[in-house]
């Protein structure tokens, strides 16, 4: 098996991952698709550190864990602030600053 | 290549880095690529939040297991650590405060936005693909050698010497979101709360409900608080039950049955007393 396979199933991942952004419009689901994308990058660094035989693609791959960490937590945070003024998850309802 | 393969060979030691991948890491990545693209799909297939958040955790272990198998100890197992152990119980805490009934709704607002979505995923995704395939990726280092002093021992030294400055950057976005999460989570009272005796004599003043509201459940049938009490008619009375209950949509009403058990009681009586259906109606 040619490890590039690897790179295929990460692009798999990553286009399910934002055709889910694009589709869904809860909230939540949207943010995990983030996540899935997040994930898929990872997958590419983590195989492109084995295909040039150096670690570098590890430390970025770990790097963005720590920022999605990040990410999540004010991300969540925010979701449940909308939710607490708005009573709704949807992102279509959160549309105070259309016209 | 061959020199590549003797290499390759001189460090089996850390074969699961090779620069070839075994028969067993084939079937290995078949079989679970396999589970890792389904529980994507149900992620953004499944209509309940809660199940969106189990399968996007199913598909992140299998995304450890193949990061174990790249040579990335240490990412594997914090990606199991962070992502699933930690992210996606975040999720599922605020799936539960938002409240897991939260469906999405299935009505289009834009005409069309699902499928042009679709297919613009569909666009993408073969545009990657083919990107990939027409990239001359033949040639596989592996990671033998950089993992040869040890991978967690490898990647601490790259981190404390070339990435030492990001890595540092990094504590800051860590406190800054830490914060961050504090600030728009808190809630800060506007104005003072009311007192017991304020209440009371604003509820006199109002002069609409002065004793304490009526109780919840059917006296001798149900006494759960999701049950409205019901009137002398048999309609539910709105008083009896939670506000919250009633936002929700969570209240059971019972005044239908009791009304259809009255009827019967009185039809069986009728029939037991000889009188007929006419006079029973009138």
């Amino acid at each position: 098996m040619n490890p590039v396979y690897y790179l295929y199933l990460a692009s798999l991942l990553f286009t399910i991952g934002a055709a889910g952004v694009l589709i869904r419009r809860n909230a939540i689901v949207v943010f995990m698709c983030v996540e899935l994308m997040l994930n898929a990058c990872n997958l590419a660094f983590v195989t492109f550190s084995r295909m040039h035989g150096n670690l570098d693609g590890q430390i970025i791959a770990f790097f963005t864990m720590v920022v999605a960490a990040a990410e999540v937590v004010v991300g969540l945070a925010i979701i449940v602030s909308v939710f607490r003024s708005r009573h709704s998850a949807s992102v279509d309802d959160a549309s105070l600053m259309k016209l | 290549m061959s020199t590549l393969a003797a290499s390759a060979g001189s460090l089996t030691s850390v074969a699961a880095a090779a620069s070839t991948t075994s028969t067993g890491e084939a079937v290995q990545f078949w079989v679970l690529g396999t589970v890792a693209v389904i529980g994507a799909l149900s992620t953004i297939l499944m209509k309940k939040a809660v199940h969106s958040a189990l399968s996007l955790a199913a598909t992140m272990i299998v995304l450890a297991v193949f990061y174990l198998a790249n040579g990335a100890y240490f990412l594997g197992v914090v990606q199991i650590i962070v992502y699933t152990g930690a992210i996606m119980m975040l999720f599922l805490f605020v799936v539960m405060l938002v409240g897991v009934t939260a469906a999405d709704s299935l009505k289009e607002t834009l005409k069309g936005q699902r499928w042009l979505a679709a297919l613009c995923g569909l666009g993408f995704g073969v545009l990657l693909i083919a990107g990939i395939g027409n990239a001359s990726l033949d040639s596989f280092t592996g990671l033998g050698q950089a993992n040869a002093g040890g991978n967690v021992e490898g990647l601490a030294a790259l981190l404390f010497t070339k990435y030492v400055f990001a890595f540092e950057i990094t504590g800051a976005l860590l406190i800054t979101a830490s914060v961050g999460a504090m600030l728009l989570t808190h809630r800060e009272r506007t104005e003072r709360a009311k007192t017991q005796r304020e209440m009371a004599e604003e509820r006199v003043r109002k002069g609409t409900q002065l004793p304490p509201l009526p109780a919840p459940g059917v006296y001798a049938r149900h006494n759960a608080v999701d049950i409205a009490g019901l009137l002398p008619d048999g309609t539910a009375s709105e008083l009896t039950v939670n506000k919250t209950l009633k936002a929700r949509g969570q209240i059971r009403d019972v005044s239908n049955e009791a009304i259809a058990d009255l009827k019967a009681l009185e039809r069986s009586s009728a029939e037991r007393l000889g009188r007929d259906e006419e006079e029973v109606n009138s």
